[in-house]
């Protein structure tokens, strides 16, 4: 679809250039911020923003009307420089309650731009949030630009005379304020006057009403004396091509969907519903016409025991979990190891031990999917690095699954998850093929032999229903080359040594590890998964101070790159920033026997770019 | 170029590897049926998969010259599952038993027997855990003394077909490894079912429960303790035929035929009832009880399966929206272009 600015109003009032702007907006569960941080984004991206953004919400669906335990917010920035984070603070605050306001003023840079819902400020609202006193009349906020707005006043004024009753009209006080930070911000209202329609388009008295109080809350910004000026920020320089705005999850769908139709095959996808991984289920379940079979199963171990079934019938097998559903899987995934049938395994990592912190973001799943299962088996694991790089992650799972006929675990976030950011359309011509190799009927009447390898001591991938390749597998020790149950001491050690020889060989097959930086230095920080913005910025940041750093972000966690010990000897330190308390630090240490440091966070947030350039200045002065 | 199909004998499905059970032990018998049974449904060896799990008889799949897939304790429905979606036209068998399909897999058996896939499930049912060495199983009766209960069972234990028919069994029946003729009878119907097929075999193990089901094997006894289920006939038992079970209001009772009593008394097996309470009734028949077991199809109907209704869905979405083109995926939805 193309953007058009038919019918744009135009701000007369004054425009200041600015290169970009963090934006949060806060508000109960129910007031509709995710949807309201959505339509900012994709409107700020097709400006030619470039955008990252930072969805927050709480575990519980609907928590009690403006208590603290129920504030939902979905921050946004956009840019015309590139970006690599959501910001470290805020430099515009939308509050639709008092509740919003207390969790989320800290984040809020002084004389940051603070809008509130005057009219949800009254006594009961200040008392679920636990304020003693107004923080609109006793002068806490006196460093911000305050906007007090009568937002609910002002929306249900919008919308009068389209029959909506009070609560319906209470609804549409998400749009008002889009509005007025459209205003505020220069954004075209066309896409999202275009979503209302797709969206409300069966309602037409709620889609009135949503386009009524968006134009409310542009007009309020154009005509109160209030907002002296608007800001403006211009494109940014991306690579040419066709964009569109990507979450983690649907990309890693996508990627999914793409690998099949690269390696001809049918995606299988079995998953048992756990946030923050559903999504993905969502999303699969809708590409029926791909020929992708979702099947939503009883449990965690039936969704993976099903996928196994489904890769030994010759699919894409696909299961996905976050950690707690990682942890039911597990003796699965040991049978999947020793069949060595090709697969994927997804874990959308959040905060843990436990249940956790369900919709909160943390990376402290890589130890559990690197040994998380008995006896000795080890499996690929890779790890995408932001939304968009889910689908190329996703395509590289498979790839790596299918040439060494192994499950391959994949790791995302709960950020990443959610997240969402530019993506540069690839033409599906363009995308490299995933080249699948079945053995094919014989009729000698010799048994065939399953556990055979090639060069890169991949097994056979024989398929049921071929003729005269009948074999058996099982999770029993298996003698080499025929498959049949051994207990025999040496075959057991040799197969153990030749399944673990096969995975360290994939190191063979996956590029050496990039820097970014000087060759050698005085640090070298080394970060997995969605903590690749922070660090890209915070080590931008040092470089233009004329630090000494460079940066070395790993998809690969298990094997490591090849490069990865003569890597760590060109730097004095290491630095590995993680959201968990040093798994891979740990990891590095074991493996290269080499000090490393860590910077190690789990409160459910990303890293601010500010902590990550804190500890480096920490470590080298 | 002859297009006949190839005569297939017992020999042909026989896998290279030595059988491995005990020996006297029930699972011998069940194999051997299953060796007879296959050679003539026309379904060449690489269309049959066998499924297992963990336990005595999940070692079922090594004896057999098929595909097959020794699994995990209690998964092997899960595991058909995807197994069966993918390929609808494999013939797939799970083999487990009482603590495998009721106790650890419980859950999975549950669910693929309502979600009707179309899978043949024997499970073979010997009331006590074999492969570890003697512990009570899930249908152990209450009192049983094993190596962990030695103070007698406290649990109340679980009669696998009423589980089954439970869960909307559209398939349900009875049979016994050493009744080798109604065996092989009961495999067949289950083979030529549409949907899942689930039998209960009561299978003796000679080592660690020995017995457990002479009532109903031995020649002398199983005339009175067991009754043959056929469709649209009374339930008649007895060496001499001359009892029968009535219903008393909602309850079954035993009669002796003769004395006023008439055939026509007698409650009347019907397998397609659409309404599984008959077979519900039949399953709690028991003979701790006074009842005659009843061996034979309990429940016998159509329905949807799952295998079938997903890849129905995906030629239904490909005949609306075309086969998915990954071009027009990523590109639907807004989109902008930098120059």
């Amino acid at each position: 679809m193309s953007v058009t600015l038919a019918g744009q109003p135009t701000s007369q009032k004054d425009t200041l250039v600015v290169e970009g702007a963090t934006v949060r907006l806060a508000g109960d569960s129910g007031d509709g911020m995710q949807l309201a941080g959505t339509q900012l984004t994709g409107t700020s991206a097709q400006l030619g923003n470039d955008v990252a953004t930072f969805p927050d919400f709480p575990a519980e669906i609907r928590a009690p009307r403006g208590t603290l335990a129920g504030v939902s917010g979905f921050q946004v920035h956009f840019s015309s420089q590139d970006i690599f984070t959501p910001g470290d603070t805020l430099d515009a605050l939308v509050a639709m309650n008092p509740a919003a306001l207390k969790t989320n003023l800290e984040d809020l840079r002084r004389s940051g731009i603070l809008i509130v819902n005057e009219d949800a400020f009254g006594a009961k609202d200040l008392e679920k949030a636990a304020y003693e006193t107004n923080p609109l009349e006793d002068q806490s906020l006196e460093g911000y630009q305050l906007f007090q707005v009568s937002m609910t006043k002002l929306t249900r004024t919008a919308v009068e005379g389209l029959g909506l009753s009070l609560k319906e009209a209470d609804r549409c006080r998400n749009f008002f304020a889009m509005g007025l930070l459209y205003w505020l911000y220069s954004r075209d209202m066309d896409p999202t006057l275009r979503f209302i329609e797709s969206k409300f388009g069966g309602k037409p008295a709620l889609a009135a009403a949503n386009r009524k109080a968006l134009a409310a809350g542009w007009n309020y910004g154009e005509t109160t004396d209030a907002f002296v000026s608007s800001f403006r920020v211009d494109p940014a320089k991306l690579p040419p091509g066709k964009y569109r705005n990507v979450m983690g999850n649907v990309a890693l769908a996508w990627g999914l969907v793409a690998a099949a139709k690269l390696s001809d095959k049918q995606v299988f996808y079995g998953s048992y519903p756990i946030t923050p991984a559903s999504d993905i289920l969502h999303e699969l379940s809708r590409y029926k016409h791909f020929g992708v079979r979702t099947f939503q199963a009883e449990d965690e171990i039936a969704a993976i025991c099903a996928s196994i079934g489904a890769a030994f019938s010759g699919a894409l097998a696909v299961t996905t979990s976050s950690g707690p559903g990682i942890a039911l899987k597990g003796e699965a995934m040991g049978l999947a190891m020793i069949l060595e049938l090709p697969m994927i395994i997804i874990n959308v990592q959040r905060g843990g031990p436990s249940t956790g912190l369900p919709t909160k973001t943390e990376q402290s799943d890589l130890m559990q999917v690197i040994f998380g299962r008995n006896g000795e088996s080890p499996l690929p694991v890779i790890a995408a690095r932001s939304p968009s790089d889910c689908f190329e992650v996703a395509l590289e799972a498979w790839r790596i699954a299918t040439r060494f006929m192994t499950p391959v675990i994949l790791l995302s976030d709960g950020y990443i998850a959610n997240g969402s950011e530019p993506w540069l359309i690839p033409s599906a011509s363009q995308l490299d093929k995933i080249p699948v190799e079945h053995p094919g009927p014989r009729s000698n009447g010799e048994p065939f032999l399953p556990y055979t390898r090639n060069e890169r001591l991949a097994r056979p991938w024989a398929l049921p229903g071929t003729e005269g390749l009948m074999h058996r597998l099982g999770g029993l020790e298996k003698q080499d080359i025929t498959g049949n149950v051994s207990y025999d001491p040496d075959n057991h050690q040799h197969m153990t040594n030749v399944r673990a020889a096969k995975v360290a060989n994939i190191a063979d097959d996956i590029p050496p590890q990039e820097v970014n930086g000087p060759e050698s230095g005085d640090l070298l920080v080394i970060s997995w998964g969605g903590t690749y913005g922070a660090c890209t910025a915070a080590i931008q940041q040092c470089q233009a101070k004329g630090l000494r750093v460079a940066h070395a972000h790993l998809r690969y966690l298990n094997p490591f790159p090849k490069n990865l010990q003569e890597l760590f000897n060109r730097y004095e330190q290491i630095l590995v920033p993680e959201l968990n308390m040093g798994q891979l630090r740990m990891l590095l240490r074991g493996t290269f026997l080499q000090d490393v440091h860590g910077l190690n966070k789990v409160k459910g947030k990303p890293f601010a770019i500010s902590e990550i350039v804190a500890r480096i200045h920490e470590l080298i002065g | 170029m002859s297009t006949e199909l190839p005569v297939l004998t017992a020999a042909d499905f026989a896998s290279d590897q030595d059988v491995r059970w005990c020996p006297g032990c029930g699972d011998y018998s069940i194999l051997a049926q299953m060796k007879k049974v296959l050679p003539t449904l026309g379904v060449p060896p690489e269309k049959v998969v066998f499924v297992s799990g963990i336990g005595c008889s999940s070692r079922f799949p090594y004896y057999m010259n098929t595909y097959g897939l020794h699994s995990i304790h209690g998964r092997a429905p899960a595991i058909a599952t995807g197994l069966k979606t993918v390929q609808p036209d494999l013939q797939v068998w799970v083999i487990t038993g009482d603590g495998d399909g009721l106790s650890i897999g419980g859950n999975h058996l549950m669910h693929v027997i309502r979600r009707n896939l179309d899978i043949n499930i024997i499970l073979f049912n010997n009331r006590i855990y074999g492969l570890t060495k003697g512990q009570y199983s899930p249908t152990s009766p209450l009192g049983k003394v094993t190596k962990s209960t030695p103070m007698g069972a406290i649990d109340n234990p679980l009669y696998p077909l009423s589980i089954a028919i439970g869960c909307e069994g559209t398939f349900v029946a009875r049979s016994i490894d050493t009744h080798i003729k109604h065996l092989e009878q009961m495999l067949r119907r289950a083979a030529e079912h549409e949907g899942t097929a689930f039998i209960e075999v009561y299978q003796n193990c000679n080592v660690f429960n020995d017995g457990a089901w002479e009532y109903a094997k031995d020649r002398q006894t199983k005339a009175e303790n067991t009754i043959e289920l056929e469709h649209g006939k009374p339930l008649i038992f007895g060496k001499n035929r001359d009892r029968g079970i009535r219903l008393n209001g909602l309850d079954p009772e035993i009669v002796e035929l003769g004395k006023g009593i008439t055939e026509d008394d007698l409650l009347f097996h019907d397998e397609k009832a659409a309404e599984p309470s008959l077979a519900y009734l039949l399953s709690r028949l028991r003979y701790e009880d006074g009842f005659p077991e009843p061996i034979g199809v309990f429940r016998a109907i159509d329905a949807p399966r799952y295998d079938h209704e997903l890849n129905k869905q995906i030629e239904v979405a490909q005949e609306k929206r075309g086969l998915g083109d990954l071009d027009d995926l990523f590109n639907a939805g807004e989109t902008w272009t930098v120059s």
